[in-house]
């Protein structure tokens, strides 16, 4: 499912693509586009002017080819849409292979029997055991299984799910491949999240979003005002005319005013609008992220806080070993090896690391130790401290090595009358102010020194947050930490802002608080007490590991539950507002070109005389060949414009973080610029082209 | 052209912007209703003004009592005006006899002097009595101007405050701008161009004997205290039927100078205003750059076709016809430029005797929407629809819902902000099409071919953007026209107006959040070349084929040397 995985096109897809493209043609699928249905009026009448004129004289060769264009304008912009929903369909069709009818085995007052799982509804409890797919979605109540969730994840490795907790959801048409679940339904039947997905990937329910519905409303005005231009244009030229003693009615005709028109109508955006937003969407999908609504989306390009998780986003969640701080007396050589054999039998990520740390410094080999030579001592809750007895040969306790918190080692040593070195105090107080973790080590009773944990911040992180503060994005990070350590890591992350010992409720009145002041927040989240933040927060990302509760209240769902996804999603919501954007500009700016390419052409022979030619010829700045060409021409151009454009449309525009002022003047450059100049360079070549074909006198 | 133009631009453009701050930041201290030196002298007016008409200036009202009390406040004017000139030969101060006016004559200037349009199809001097002119005409070119600026702070109101449905007191606002600002201005006005010799009396015609030994009439009357306000509240409405061409309206050099100024000065001043109230005076700097780069760029093109292109045609001569000899070329090009960016179409030459290009810059000026300083108030709330349309582009193209001064814009800002900036644009295409495509229409034309297109197009364009300007040559006092202008300049009025209102009561409902890095910045270059395309785009895009059958075609066949009259 990975973005590059899948080619852009195949030629399955184009070919459904063109035959859909026809289908569209429906006069109420095209209503819902107001510049393409005045597109579609145009070629109807540009056709019925063609098809009289056939009777009437020799075969209209310049009629027919508008017409033609006209159509294939229409059908060009039809074919992006099927182009940009066909790629959903595919995977749509993948999900709903998974969500075959199958047997739910149903609990009924203690008994269990078969229904199949369509009769299944909310409230139902159900029971899954290996080989079994769960009927619905829903809660775990009772059990502990394995679950293969690539149906909808597309990953192979089974996940865990369990009763209470975090990860107790459950997603129909998933298999279970171990052990028993009892699960308690909270979907209706046909509104499971596979079948809610399969809509959103169709694109079948998908509503036009805030900002496309202003859009909209910005294109109809101009196809409006264009139309005034055009036809009231027509009672001009005829006054004109009349007053010149000239008749212009064998240009300004039917076929010649309509190609004005829909080259002034911003057809470029308007034929590619629909295929943007579906293409946004689908992008999202490609990197595994649901979107209950396009809305969520478009949001998220708007985001202007992010709250995070401290743990697992921002850092890898395991604290690891940095340094060893030997009491005086000690060398950092022996406190080392003392913690490494010490650790040896902790497999916790921190025993590891411990480990780890031993050999980078010093080369020491983890030894492998006999039972008979010594005994390990487990962590346990009441002591705080694990470690290590190692025997001599008689059997007697030789070395005696703990390591725990700080706290416990120096109770233990008091019991022995042995003093706490204050030398390690300083050390113990810096490891704290700067957001670790000191863990003491104890030899026979003795302190020796300290380990200095540390959570550690992903890499490449800070880079991440200062790609979003360029983009004017704000990062908070939620921990349960304790202000000093969260603000150690806050530093050192590089995040804005800071919510320490986080509840569910400093979430909820931080996001409130922030929504005051017109802010726009995005958080992510797993937990069942996170719901209540997920659904204040604009933009809420719910992993999909998480409760069914987060799962419902946020509005999107990351199939990877990966939370620095996020960054990607406002990427994604940005980029479809740019791609809009960049193309309604580039669509209105080509209209200065096609007005320099039609007007002369229509008024050529104005006022022309034997002495002088028409009075506004200069005007003709291209040198287009004849007032037909040059009609011709802008009509192709207008329509060819737009499969150029449909690569662009589904890809969107080129999207690097940076500051909002860079953004706009390269979009302004390419689009605004680029819109002004290139179709003066492609009308002059179709015009080049046309009249070398001899397409037109 | 020569140096001394070139001075004489400099020292206008420079003295209007060195008025701009310091009025500015008056006036916005009068409409936040702060004390000012005014209070002590004019506070007893403003307060018996409130007594007198039960208003309690401190209750402020929603955008649709807002839009009401404007509505109601005008037919009631609409009504006084017509009804004082339809019944004028019955009312006192008529000593020329002149009879009542006709109905549909009389609605057009009603509805017109209503609108700060100031169209007159009529001719002052033979047409209206005294009374007329003062109680109906000079009272109007207050109260519209007025009433511009109020609804143009109801929307800087709605844009800088949070969270709210109150956008203002109507009559207040009225009332503030009337007392402290217009009121004390004219006043000093009118006494500095009675000091240039405009009349100012009560006089019937004076019946003199020519050179020649013909008998001819000079008209009189008060002048002075109607051009005054007629410059200052961008009205236009000459006294006299030659407008400010008209040596009793326009005597010297000087009160040409004061009069071009004056034309400019409030709307300019008001951009300033604009920046005070919202509290961005750098994103105010831009637009006000934007104004003065579009108009400055307009005057250059009205000059190069003045002096330039017609020097090459006439052997070095500058085109003099149906211009006064002791304001010449220059100043009549500066008049006609700034006459037409700003709304207020009075003339110090005759626009169909200006050049093609020059003429058809006139022409677009209006057809940007009066926007370019604009109407007193109503030029600011225009130019706020294209600044929404730029913020709304830009704003996708950053890719972010677009922002302005921090609030978002959304469809609804969207679609009002459409309706009044395509909408005058849309009447004038209807009305000079529907003109040249009836016999009603035609007839009034004094020329034929591309000029008297441009005497439609310019009637209509003039109508429907509120300038009053008119292209002469045409008869628009005729029942066809006085109807059809009314209703152009009445829809073209409203058309911007109520849209501005609601615009402002939707946006004074909503959170603002402050910017950040994410939204691009309304106080830079970028934006203002941003906004400066859109302006001219959107005017080209809408006009284009009606400019190159009228103005263009016709400079075309002048540069050819073909002339059609």
């Amino acid at each position: 499912m990975e973005d590059n995985k899948k080619p852009t096109f195949d030629r399955k897809l184009l070919l459904d693509s063109a035959v859909e493209a026809f289908k569209k043609l429906d006069p109420r699928v095209q209503a819902r586009n107001p510049v393409m249905f005045v597109t579609l009026v145009g070629a109807v009448l540009t056709t019925v002017a063609m098809v009289q004129s056939l009777y009437s004289g020799p075969f209209p060769l310049f009629e027919f080819q508008i017409s033609l264009w006209l159509w294939f304008t229409v059908l060009f912009a039809n074919f992006a849409e099927a182009v940009a929903e066909g790629r959903g369909k595919a995977q749509a069709e993948s999900l709903r292979r998974s969500r075959v009818e199958v047997m739910a085995r149903l609990l009924d007052k203690g008994s269990e029997r078969k229904v199949p799982s369509s009769e299944v509804t909310k409230g139902d409890m159900v029971v899954c055991e290996a080989g079994d797919i769960i009927p619905a979605d829903g809660e775990v109540t009772e059990g502990i299984a394995s679950v293969d969730e690539s149906a909808i994840t597309g990953e192979s490795a089974p996940v865990i799910r369990e009763s209470g907790g975090d990860r107790s959801a459950v997603t129909g048409g998933t298999r279970v491949i171990s052990d028993r679940l009892v699960i308690r339904v909270t979907a209706e039947p046909g509104k499971s999240f596979i079948d809610r997905m399969i809509v959103l990937i169709e694109g079948a329910s998908r509503q036009k979003t805030p900002n496309e519905i202003a859009l909209v409303m910005v294109l109809a005005g101009l196809t409006l005002i264009f139309l005034l231009a055009v036809s009231t244009l027509k009672l001009f030229a005829d006054y004109t005319g009349a007053s010149a003693g000239q008749d212009l009615g064998n240009l300004v005709t039917v076929p010649v005013l309509v190609s004005l028109l829909v080259c002034l109508i911003p057809t470029t955006i308007g034929g590619l609008l629909s295929a943007i937003g579906i293409a946004g969407m689908d992008r999202l999908i490609r990197r595994n992220v649901i979107a209950k609504s396009g809305r969520a989306v478009e949001a998220a390009g708007d985001i202007d806080v992010l709250l995070l998780d401290k743990t697992g986003t921002i850092t890898l969640g395991n604290r690891m070993a940095t340094a060893f701080l030997p009491a005086p007396g000690v060398t950092e050589e022996a406190l080392a090896e003392a913690s490494q054999l010490a650790s040896l039998s902790d497999e916790t990520p921190e025993g590891r690391s411990i480990v780890v740390l031993a050999k980078k410094r010093f080369e020491m080999r983890a030894r492998e130790l006999h039972p008979a030579e010594a005994s390990f001592v487990p962590f346990s809750a009441a002591t705080q401290m694990s470690g290590l007895d190692m025997k001599s040969a008689d059997g007697k306790i030789a070395r005696s090595i703990r390591k725990g918190a700080v706290g416990a080692i120096r109770e233990q040593a008091g019991k022995a009358g042995l003093e706490f070195p204050a030398a390690l105090e300083g050390a113990h107080q810096e490891i704290s102010r700067s957001g670790g973790t000191p863990l003491a080590v104890a030899e026979n009773g003795k302190v020796i020194g300290l380990i200095h944990l540390k959570d550690m911040v992903k890499g490449g992180i800070k880079e991440r947050f200062a790609e979003l503060r360029k983009m004017g994005i704000r990062t908070i990070m939620i921990t349960g930490d304790n202000p000093l350590t969260a603000a150690a890591i806050a530093a050192e992350a590089g995040v804005d802002d800071f919510i320490a010992q986080a509840t569910p409720e400093s979430k909820l009145a931080r996001i409130r608080r922030e929504q005051e002041l017109g802010q726009l927040v995005a958080m992510t989240g797993d937990g069942t007490n996170d719901a209540p933040a997920l659904a204040q927060a604009d933009v809420g990302v719910t992993m999909n590991t998480g409760t069914q509760a987060a799962r419902e209240a946020g509005n999107m769902v990351d199939l990877d539950s990966n939370p620095t996804k996020l960054i990607e999603i406002v990427e994604i919501g940005k980029q479809l507002l740019m791609t809009r954007g960049s193309l309604t500009t580039f669509s209105i700016a080509n209209d200065v070109a096609k007005y320099f390419a039609i007007i002369p052409a229509l008024f050529a022979t104005l006022y022309m005389t034997k002495e002088h030619g028409g009075a506004l010829a200069p005007l003709n700045i291209m040198g287009l060949h004849s007032p037909e060409s040059a009609i011709l021409s802008a009509v192709i151009f207008n329509a060819i414009i737009i499969v150029l454009l449909i690569p662009l449309a589904l890809r969107g525009v080129a999207y690097r973080p940076e500051s909002a002022s860079a953004v706009l003047r390269r979009n302004i450059l390419i689009y605004g610029v680029g819109g002004i100049i290139a179709p003066f360079i492609g009308i002059k070549l179709i015009d080049l082209l046309i009249t070398a074909l001899r397409l037109v006198r | 052209m020569n140096v001394y133009d070139i001075i004489q631009v400099a020292v206008f453009a420079g003295l209007l912007v060195l008025l701009t701050p310091p009025l500015g930041a008056f006036m916005a201290r009068v409409f936040e209703g702060e004390r000012t030196f005014l209070s002590p002298v004019l506070g007893w007016l403003e307060r018996l003004t409130y007594r007198l008409g039960g208003v309690d200036p401190a209750k402020e009202m929603n955008w649709k009592e807002y839009a009401w009390a404007v509505i109601i406040f005008n037919l009631l004017g609409l009504a006084v005006v017509f009804f004082i000139q339809v019944f004028q030969a019955h009312l006192p101060l008529n000593p020329n006899h002149l009879g009542n006016v006709e109905w549909t004559s009389a609605l057009n200037t009603a509805v017109s002097f209503m609108t700060n349009t100031n169209w007159q199809g009529y001719s002052g001097e033979t047409t209206l009595s005294f009374f007329s002119q003062m109680l109906a005409l000079a009272v109007q070119n207050f109260l519209s101007a007025a009433y511009g600026i109020a609804v143009f702070l109801a929307l800087a109101r709605g844009i800088s405050r949070k969270s709210t449905d109150l956008i203002g007191n109507f009559w207040a606002d009225l009332v503030r701008c009337t007392v402290y600002v217009l009121l004390p201005l004219a006043l000093i006005f009118a006494f500095v161009l009675v000091s240039q010799g405009v009349v100012q009396n009560f006089s019937a015609n004076r019946e003199i004997t020519t050179l020649e030994g013909a008998k001819q009439a000079i008209p009189l009357g008060p002048a002075a205290s109607q051009i005054a306000i007629k410059q200052l509240g961008t009205n236009g409405g000459g006294f006299f039927n030659a407008n400010s061409a008209h040596p009793f309206e326009n005597p010297t050099p000087l009160s040409n100078f004061l009069e071009m100024l004056a034309i400019l000065m409030l709307p300019a001043a008001l951009v300033y205003t604009y920046g005070i109230m919202i509290k961005d005076k750098k994103h105010a700097w831009v637009l006000y750059a934007v104004m003065l780069a579009i108009w400055s760029g307009g005057l250059a093109v009205a000059l190069y076709s003045e002096h330039d292109a017609a020097a090459r045609l006439f052997h070095g001569m500058s085109l003099m016809e149906g211009k006064e000899t002791r304001f010449g070329v220059t100043n009549s090009a500066i008049w006609a430029t700034a006459t037409t960016v700003a709304s207020n179409g009075s003339v110090n030459a005759m626009h169909s005797s200006l050049s093609p290009l020059a003429g058809g810059m006139a022409m677009f000026n209006m057809h940007l929407g009066e926007i370019i300083f604009g109407g007193v108030g109503s030029g600011m709330y225009g130019m706020l629809f294209f600044v929404l349309m730029t913020v709304f582009l830009a704003g996708l193209m950053v890719g972010r819902t677009p922002e302005y001064m921090g609030k978002k814009i959304e469809k609804r800002e969207i679609q009002m902000a459409m309706i009044g900036m395509l909408g005058p644009g849309a009447l004038m295409l209807i009305g000079a099409a529907v003109a040249c495509s009836l016999p009603a229409g035609l007839s009034s034309l004094s020329a034929k071919g591309p000029h008297g297109f441009s005497e439609m197009l310019y009637a209509y364009t003039s109508a429907a953007a509120n300038n009053g300007s008119a292209f002469a040559g045409l008869n628009a006092n005729t029942p066809f026209y006085n109807l059809t202008l009314a209703f152009t300049m009445l829809a073209g009025r409203f058309v911007c107006l109520l849209p501005a209102l609601a615009i402002a009561g939707s946006l004074a409902g909503k959170k603002s959040a402050p910017p950040s890095a994410g939204t691009f910045s309304t106080g830079g270059s970028m934006f203002a070349l941003l906004l400066t395309s859109v302006i001219i785009i959107v005017g080209v895009l809408t006009f284009v084929p009606a400019l190159v059958l009228g103005p263009v075609l016709e400079h075309m066949l002048m540069v050819k040397g073909m002339f059609l009259f």
